[in-house]
Formats: C-alpha cells, sequence, structure tokens
C-alpha cells in the first residue's frame, strides 16, 4: 500500500475516520504540559523526600490546598458516577455520546486524588492501614473503602475505551474483552453510583461530624450528618457540566466539535436540577446552622468569619453568585441555550462547589474555637501548587492521548462531516 | 453522645491565677517526652508544644487591664473528637484512667484528628526528628521517639503511670489505687507556683477530685460536649468567660 505523507506519522492508530494535527504539534503540545508536570514531580519528590515540613501546611491547618483540590476534583468528577446511572440505569440514551468522556474525566479526577493523597498522608507506606485497622466508626474509613473500590470501578469502565482503540481491537481476544465489558456495563454503573454516592457523602460527613468545630458540625439522619447528602447533591448538580467544560475546551483546543449541542445543554439541565435541589437544602442547613449550631456553641453568625480572606463575601458568591444564578441559567431554556450564558453558569457552577470545598476545608480550621485564641490565614506554598500542578498536567496528558488515540466521541465524525 | 466512664479518671485543675506564664511546665514536657528542638521555630504553629502556655487578655486599658495565663495539655476528652474520626484507630480512649492514647507506629499522618481537635492539642511531625549532637543522650528512655509524618500530643506522661504501676506492685499495693502523688506529670512537677495538680478525678483522697468541684472551676469548650479531664480555675470572671464561648445575654459560669 503507497503511504500517505501527508497524514501524520501515527494516523495509523488513530480512531476511525478521525483527523488529528500533525505528530509533531501534538510532541510541542505534550512538551509544555510535561514541563508543568516535571515542576510538578519536583515538588512530589521534595515532599516525599523530605516531609511535609517543605509545604505551607501547619498545625492550624492539618488540611489546606491538597485537600481542598481532592475535595473539588472528586466533587467535579461526579459527572462519571452520576451520567453513567442516567446512562446505563435509568437509560437517558443520548448520553452515550458523552459517558466516554465523563468515564475519563472520572478517572483522572480520582486518580489525581489518590497522587495527592500519597503526598498528603504522612505515612504513605501505611496507606493500606485503612483496610487493615479500619475504624468502621471513622468517615475516612467510608472514605478510603469506596475511593478506592471505585478508582477499580473507573479503571474497568475505561478499559473497553482503550481496547477499542482502532489497531488494538483487531486483536480478536481484546475486542471480545471489550465487548463483553460494555455489556456489563450497567452493572459496573449501579456500583460505580453505589460507591461514589457514598463517598460523596463521607466527604462531606467528615465534616459534619465535627462537633467540636461549629463551623462544620451538623446534625443528620441516622448516622449521616446533613453534609454527607449536601456532599453528594452538590457534586451531581456540578460534575456534569464540568464534563462539558472539558468538551468545550477540546473543542476550543482541537478545532472540532466534538459533542453536539444538545447533549451540552441536556447535561446543563441535568445540573441546573440537581443544583436546584442542592440549593433548597443548602438555605435551609444554612438557616438551621445559623439559628440552632451557632447558638447552642455560643455563637454568632458574624464569628465564622474573618476580614477579608475569610469574609462573608465567600459564603454570597457561593450561595448566589455561584449557586441561585448558574441555577437559574441552567434551568431556563431560554437563557441555557445561549451559549455564553450557558458556559459562564457551567463555571459559576463548578467555582461554586469548589468554593463550597475549600471553606469546609480551610476556613473551618483557620475560625478560633477558643475564645481567646486568634484566626490564623493559611496560603499554601509552591510545594503544594506544583504538586497540584502534576495532577492537572497528568490530567492533560491522559486526555490528550486518549483523544488522539481512542473513540472517544462517538459524534466527532457525524458533526465535522456536516461542517465540512 | 455517651462519656466513656473509667473507674480511676487522671485529670488535671489548673489554678489559672496561680499560673505566671513561666513556661516551666512548656520547657519540662518538651524534655520529658523527648520532643526534638527544629531548626526554624519562627512559625508558631508549625513548633511542636505537646502543652502551650497561651495569654489571655480581658482586652480592657490600663488600669483596668489584667492578663492570665493559661497552659493547655491535651484534654482527654471523655467523648473525644479525634478518637472517632481516626481511620486506622491509632488513637483511642480505653484504658483503665482516661487517657488518649496516641499509637505512633499505627498512624498514617493523614491530620483528621487535628482538624477534629479545637484545643489544638495535637501536633504533626512535619519533619524528620533531630536532636543536636550529644542531646540525644539525654532522651527518656521510656518514651519512644516519633518518625516523620505521624501525629502526637501530650499523654498525661503516661509512662510515669506505667512507673508508678510498676512500683505499687513491687511494693505490694494496688496498681489500679495509685495514692495521691504516686503518679503525677512533668509539668505538674515543674510547675513553681504548684498552678497544676494532678490525681484521680474520681477519687475524694486526691486533691485533684476536691479542685475540680470548686464552684471557680470549669473546663474548656464545656457546651461542646467533649467532657474534658482538665479543669481551670480561677477566681477572675472575665477569665472564667474565656474558657467558653457566650453569647452577649448569657452568664457565666460559677
Amino acid at each position: 500500500m503507497e503511504k500517505n505523507y501527508s497524514l501524520p506519522a501515527d494516523h495509523d492508530l488513530f480512531p476511525e475516520g478521525a483527523q488529528r494535527c500533525s505528530l509533531l504539534k501534538f510532541m510541542i503540545w505534550m512538551g509544555l504540559v510535561g514541563v508543568v508536570a516535571a515542576w510538578g514531580l519536583y515538588a512530589a519528590y521534595k515532599v516525599l523526600s523530605t516531609g511535609l515540613g517543605v509545604t505551607g501546611l501547619d498545625d492550624y491547618f492539618g488540611f489546606g490546598l491538597w485537600i481542598t483540590f481532592d475535595l473539588a476534583v472528586i466533587a467535579l468528577g461526579a459527572g462519571a458516577f452520576f451520567t453513567g446511572l442516567l446512562r446505563y440505569i435509568l437509560n437517558i440514551d443520548p448520553l452515550k455520546n458523552i459517558i466516554n468522556l465523563t468515564v475519563i474525566v472520572g478517572f483522572i479526577c480520582y486518580s489525581g486524588a489518590m497522587l495527592i493523597l500519597v503526598l498528603d498522608v504522612g505515612q504513605p507506606i501505611r496507606a493500606w492501614f485503612g483496610y487493615w485497622h479500619a475504624n468502621v466508626h471513622s468517615m475516612l474509613t467510608e472514605v478510603i473503602f469506596c475511593i478506592t473500590c471505585y478508582l477499580i470501578v473507573l479503571i474497568i469502565e475505561y478499559v473497553p475505551l482503550i481496547l477499542e482503540q482502532k489497531q488494538l481491537n483487531r486483536n480478536p481476544l481484546l475486542h471480545h474483552i471489550a465487548h463483553n465489558l460494555h455489556v456489563m456495563m450497567p452493572l459496573f454503573a449501579g456500583i460505580g453510583a453505589f460507591l461514589s454516592t457514598f463517598h460523596q457523602g463521607s466527604l462531606g460527613g467528615m465534616y459534619g461530624v465535627l462537633f467540636a468545630r461549629p463551623y462544620v458540625f451538623r446534625e443528620g439522619f441516622f448516622v449521616w450528618p446533613w453534609t454527607f447528602f449536601l456532599f453528594v447533591i452538590s457534586a451531581v448538580g456540578s460534575g456534569p457540566v464540568f464534563t462539558v467544560l472539558i468538551a468545550t475546551i477540546m473543542e476550543k483546543m482541537t478545532g472540532k466539535k466534538l459533542v453536539s449541542w444538545e447533549i451540552k445543554s441536556l447535561m446543563g439541565k441535568i445540573a441546573g436540577s440537581m443544583l436546584f435541589v442542592y440549593l433548597i437544602f443548602k438555605f435551609m442547613d444554612t438557616y438551621g446552622w445559623i439559628n440552632t449550631i451557632l447558638p447552642n456553641a455560643g455563637l454568632t453568625f458574624e464569628q465564622n468569619f474573618y476580614g477579608n480572606i475569610y469574609g462573608q463575601w465567600l459564603l454570597w458568591t457561593e450561595l448566589g453568585l455561584c449557586g441561585v444564578l448558574p441555577c437559574i441559567i441552567l434551568l431556563v431554556p431560554s437563557l441555557r441555550n445561549n451559549p455564553a450564558l450557558f458556559y459562564s453558569a457551567a463555571l459559576l457552577d463548578c467555582i461554586g462547589v469548589t468554593i463550597n470545598r475549600y471553606v469546609f476545608t480551610v476556613q473551618a480550621l483557620a475560625m478560633p474555637v477558643m475564645p481567646f485564641d486568634s484566626w490564623e490565614t493559611y496560603a499554601p506554598n509552591w510545594a503544594e501548587w506544583g504538586s497540584s500542578a502534576l495532577v492537572v498536567a497528568y490530567g492533560a496528558i491522559v486526555l490528550s492521548l486518549s483523544y488522539r488515540y481512542l473513540p472517544v466521541f462517538p459524534q466527532e465524525k457525524k458533526l465535522n462531516a456536516t461542517k465540512a | 453522645m455517651q462519656v466513656k466512664e473509667f473507674k480511676v479518671k487522671w485529670g488535671m485543675a489548673i489554678d489559672i491565677d496561680k499560673c505566671t506564664g513561666c513556661g516551666a511546665c512548656m520547657v519540662a514536657c518538651q524534655a520529658e517526652n523527648n520532643l526534638s528542638p527544629i531548626e526554624d521555630a519562627s512559625n508558631k504553629i508549625k513548633v511542636m508544644n505537646w502543652l502551650v502556655v497561651y495569654e489571655l487578655s480581658n482586652k480592657k486599658p490600663f488600669p483596668e487591664h489584667d492578663v492570665a495565663y493559661l497552659p493547655r495539655p491535651c484534654q482527654q476528652c471523655g467523648t473525644p473528637p479525634c478518637v472517632s474520626v481516626c481511620p486506622v484507630i491509632a488513637t483511642d480512649k480505653n484504658e483503665e484512667g482516661g487517657i488518649v492514647s496516641q499509637i505512633y507506629p499505627r498512624c498514617i499522618g493523614c491530620r483528621y484528628c487535628m482538624a477534629a481537635c479545637p484545643y489544638h492539642a495535637r501536633y504533626f511531625n512535619w519533619l524528620d526528628p533531630v536532636w543536636p549532637e550529644g542531646m540525644e543522650k539525654a532522651l527518656t528512655p521510656d518514651v519512644s521517639v516519633r518518625p516523620r509524618g505521624v501525629v502526637e500530643k501530650c499523654t498525661f506522661c503516661h509512662h510515669r503511670f506505667m512507673q508508678a504501676k510498676d512500683k505499687a506492685i513491687v511494693e505490694g499495693r494496688d496498681p489500679e489505687a495509685l495514692a495521691d502523688g504516686d503518679y503525677v506529670t512533668s509539668c505538674t512537677e515543674a510547675c513553681p507556683n504548684g498552678a497544676i495538680v494532678f490525681g484521680d478525678l474520681n477519687n475524694p483522697d486526691h486533691q485533684v477530685y476536691h479542685l475540680a468541684r470548686s464552684k471557680y472551676a470549669s473546663r474548656l469548650l464545656e457546651r461542646l460536649h467533649a467532657d474534658t479531664q482538665v479543669y481551670y480555675i480561677s477566681r477572675r470572671e472575665w477569665v472564667r468567660r474565656q474558657l467558653d464561648n457566650y453569647l452577649d445575654n448569657e452568664k457565666v459560669k460559677g
């Protein structure tokens, strides 16, 4: 067969009928990402070799950027389990056009969170103690169980997509494995939904059970504080639009249409509906917190805020600008179908959930509980930023490779053919 | 939440009005419990101190200005916020005496217990412990040193508890019924003013039993229901008011 030298050198590996940029361009992009990753690897090396003393964490802020980053990416990665639930269990068929991306984003978010935890935990070699010496009363044990199991589920969901790579799929064994895994996918989607619901919840529960920290303490239902449910709903209220934002960024970078507007709009509508439910409960929770938890602890609402860094503006931004506003835009069809408004709402929604995770992690620790103690402030240093950037770079590498070589977007061929 | 009750409950009564803030308790604690000095101690919330002396102020201008000093060891809570959250049971409250334990070889260093503790009584080993040459010879042999990456805290000098029990056994006494003064912490011993009194909160033969029942005695953050085993005594109302959070219309205890 005659070679076509106008095609990229690795074009044989591309998904069927897909066009990709030249290998050189791709390598330059990967090189740029690699520089960020190298900086992050250096930070990670310093943390592991010297100890957590090289970070900006201290005895008041045992949790900082890393835990905020973890909670945020896990919430935003919720698009994977929730879309899986809707697609495979509730049979909302159009979601098949974005499900692959949600799985990859979910995989990146969860495996990235694990990478961060390896650094954040003082004795990473003892991480398996979470299983061996499990304290069943600890919300963190539930997190360890569900997060590790769910990552395995995400790998199982990701594997068939890898095996569907054009060249790999020619191998009959790999082809059949991929096929059979697809057949079993509703089962894994169900397990994933169960596990993910519980650990999203237990991440919230982790804070809600801290009865000696009035800023985060919440009453609840059975063993679960209200934050358990709030974290689940806020995750499903933002995860779907985060996936849409990722898809859109990929579209801008590649210059191709990857997901149709109808699907994006549907994801927005799903997120908006869940955000609406979340906001109802969040406002009720905030009201209950102000009128019950705080007075019982002898505190006023104002005492929970400090200066600009931990000011009330964070709460109002989270609830209003990044809560009510995106919810309205995502729920009203005429607003939702305006792309500029839609993407702004999606972004605000994701920022809102990130602020929520940040204040629960950092502001809760900054606030003095002993009356003679003082507010402390926390700023992450280069080691924390660097290793967080490593995870972002890692995500970019996985997504770039997946996009280039795997059939991630079922609509890609059709959407771009129409355009041409 | 259920408070775990013990026959013997080791506790402290700290008379804030007697404390001058000299810091001898902090030094004694550091030396006794093998806390390594750190090179840069400029960030005070990154320095290991199992016991910290806080300065309290009534925030009034002269001549009404007044200060007080409050030594804060681990409060050995009856319902410890730190114990239930630990994912690996590296900290527990299940030994007679009610001291909250910390198992260093079990701790994974997640620092969830530190987030849970409102007293900031828990400390993390941010770096490898290093002692200046020669100083390692002065380490207390009964206290294990801790590696980097684990959390530690005041143990009420638990090794002294073990020694007191051993001594009682050797002398043919009941190790579960130690007399007042048989077992005291190093901070108690070091305090020049006798501001810290240590003993069994359940035993009327111990001085601390009576001090803890004084009308001027209260515990830190009582309304959070951690049911601590450290009592603070002050005859000054403004000091007692700073031991817990009060709304403007609420009256202070005592």
